[in-house]
């Protein structure tokens, strides 16, 4: 066990320090970035299928407010939407905590996202398997849910995982607006060690690459069950 | 069985089809020639609302539908049950095995109990010729073994029209006997089909009625004895001369 700070010419690490820091940011990584993450991304995925859904049916008004919608949060920072949610709230009587209000703002920025990527899955899938199921007797609905969706959820994995990777470093936003999450709880103790800081903000980085690390292996699980029906 | 009325079919200023006439009876088989941008496909697509005619009737003895009019969504449904297509890119449902293509129809659209529905897709994997490949995905297998899962497909539907869309235009010239065959015994076995293809020989062999299509309208229609033994329109002359000889 390193117990001293070592020394690189003139660089003094402080690992007593990195050390102690290690588990009260990884513990703010696993109790609050991750379901942060998941729960954001949960919603996110469900509203981005709604989205995603309507812009390819022929339902004029909704595809209109849908259009706008994906246009507005891709148009703007996601720091700005968290603001906005955050002080419009209050002003709606809502109140709520930053923890679920930074959710909002994360589903509702993964839903725009993503469900420019479901669309482009769902349009890339053959015009032939649509006409296939109709034939043998499918409704639209039907060949949709049967057909295409599976289809286009294999080409949609890697790109939503991309999604997924981003949104677990775009949560480091929410510190922004009072959440304790990993980047927040760094910030935290590099205000009590600020000779230190620089390493708090090295390790704060290697924690949130560890967990990207490790998400982006179960993507490539994810693709290897998915494959199966495809030639490589 | 079908009767055609008065089809007709534009795509923008292309007018594809231009009133058609055409009567399909029951257990015969219609072999559809033409050349290319004949409208041909066109027509075979209208007869399941593939594409939806501008104007005219399709209609089965206890199913008419006017194009004429606004048709419901449902209507095209019922319409398009009545018949089973085979297409010429035969797209299969590739995420799904060829036993469980065969057998989504009948479970998922006809809500027929899946054992049954497995048995009687095993007996019509064997029909094909593709028992013993009913567990593999479409990918694994050559373009004829994925046409005749096609035909399968379809008649697993129980339909009482079967259709067939260029069903050998994609395949490797040594490939295409599996399928003709396959075709040859449904035919024999009393099957009601529609067949738009290039293979004269087929036609001259299996088809009891041959019609010849140009330009949106049916320029000579009959035995294959006649049409394509001796055509009296010109257009049927060169159009047949032409594939017979296609390096002259």
């Amino acid at each position: 066990m390193l117990t001293s700070n070592m020394v690189f010419g003139g660089i003094v690490i402080p690992w007593e320090l990195l050390q102690q820091s290690f588990w009260p940011i990884l513990i703010e990584g696993i109790k609050v970035t991750i379901p942060l993450t998941l729960i954001s991304f949960f919603f996110g995925i469900i509203l981005a299928l709604i989205t995603a859904l309507v812009r390819i049916s022929n339902i004029k008004p909704l595809r209109w407010i849908f259009s706008v919608y994906v246009s507005a949060i891709r148009g703007t920072p996601l720091l700005v939407q968290l603001f906005i949610i955050f002080y419009l709230l209050p002003e709606l009587n809502i109140m709520i905590d930053p923890y679920p209000t930074a959710i909002i703002a994360f589903s509702l920025n993964v839903g725009a996202y993503a469900s420019e990527i479901i669309r482009a899955s769902i349009l890339s899938v053959p015009k032939g398997q649509w006409e296939a199921g109709f034939t043998i007797g499918m409704t639209y609905r039907k060949t949709l849910f049967r057909v295409i969706l599976p289809q286009a959820l294999r080409v949609s994995v890697p790109p939503l995982s991309n999604s997924f990777i981003s949104l677990v470093k775009e949560t480091s936003l929410a510190s922004q607006i009072l959440v304790t999450e990993l980047f927040r709880k760094s910030q935290q103790i590099g205000a009590t060690n600020l000779d230190q800081i620089v390493y708090i903000y090295i390790l704060a980085a290697f924690i949130y690459w560890i967990i990207c690390f490790v998400l982006s292996l179960a993507q490539h699980q994810l693709e290897r069950r998915l494959d199966r029906y495809t030639a490589r | 069985m079908l009767a055609v009325r008065g089809l007709k079919k534009s795509f923008g200023t292309n007018t594809v089809l231009k009133s058609i006439d055409m009567q399909v009876d029951k257990g015969k088989v219609i072999a559809i020639l033409g050349p290319s941008g004949s409208g041909k496909t066109t027509l075979l697509r209208c007869l399941n609302a593939l594409e939806i005619p501008d104007e005219g009737i399709v209609g089965f003895e206890d199913h008419q539908v006017d194009f004429s009019q606004k048709v419901k969504q449902q209507e095209l449904i019922k319409l398009r049950r009545k018949s089973g297509m085979v297409f010429q890119s035969y797209n299969l449902f590739p995420h799904r095995t060829v036993l469980e293509n065969v057998m989504e129809g009948p479970v998922q659209v006809q809500k027929r109990d899946k054992q049954t529905v497995k048995a009687e897709a095993i007996e019509l994997l064997d029909k094909v010729g593709l028992k013993d490949k009913k567990d593999l995905y479409p990918y694994q297998l050559s373009g004829g073994q994925q046409q005749r899962v096609g035909i399968a497909r379809a008649l697993a539907i129980k339909p009482e029209l079967m259709l067939f869309d260029e069903p050998t235009s994609a395949l490797d010239p040594e490939l295409i006997g599996e399928v003709l065959r396959v075709m040859k015994d449904l035919a024999n076995e009393g099957w009601t089909m529609v067949v738009v293809t290039h293979e004269i020989k087929f036609a001259q062999e299996i088809a009891d009625e041959v019609i010849f299509i140009d330009g949106g309208v049916i320029v000579e229609q009959g035995p294959p004895a006649d049409v394509l033994s001796h055509p009296k329109e010109e257009r049927t002359q060169r159009f047949l001369h032409r594939i017979l000889n296609p390096t002259e």
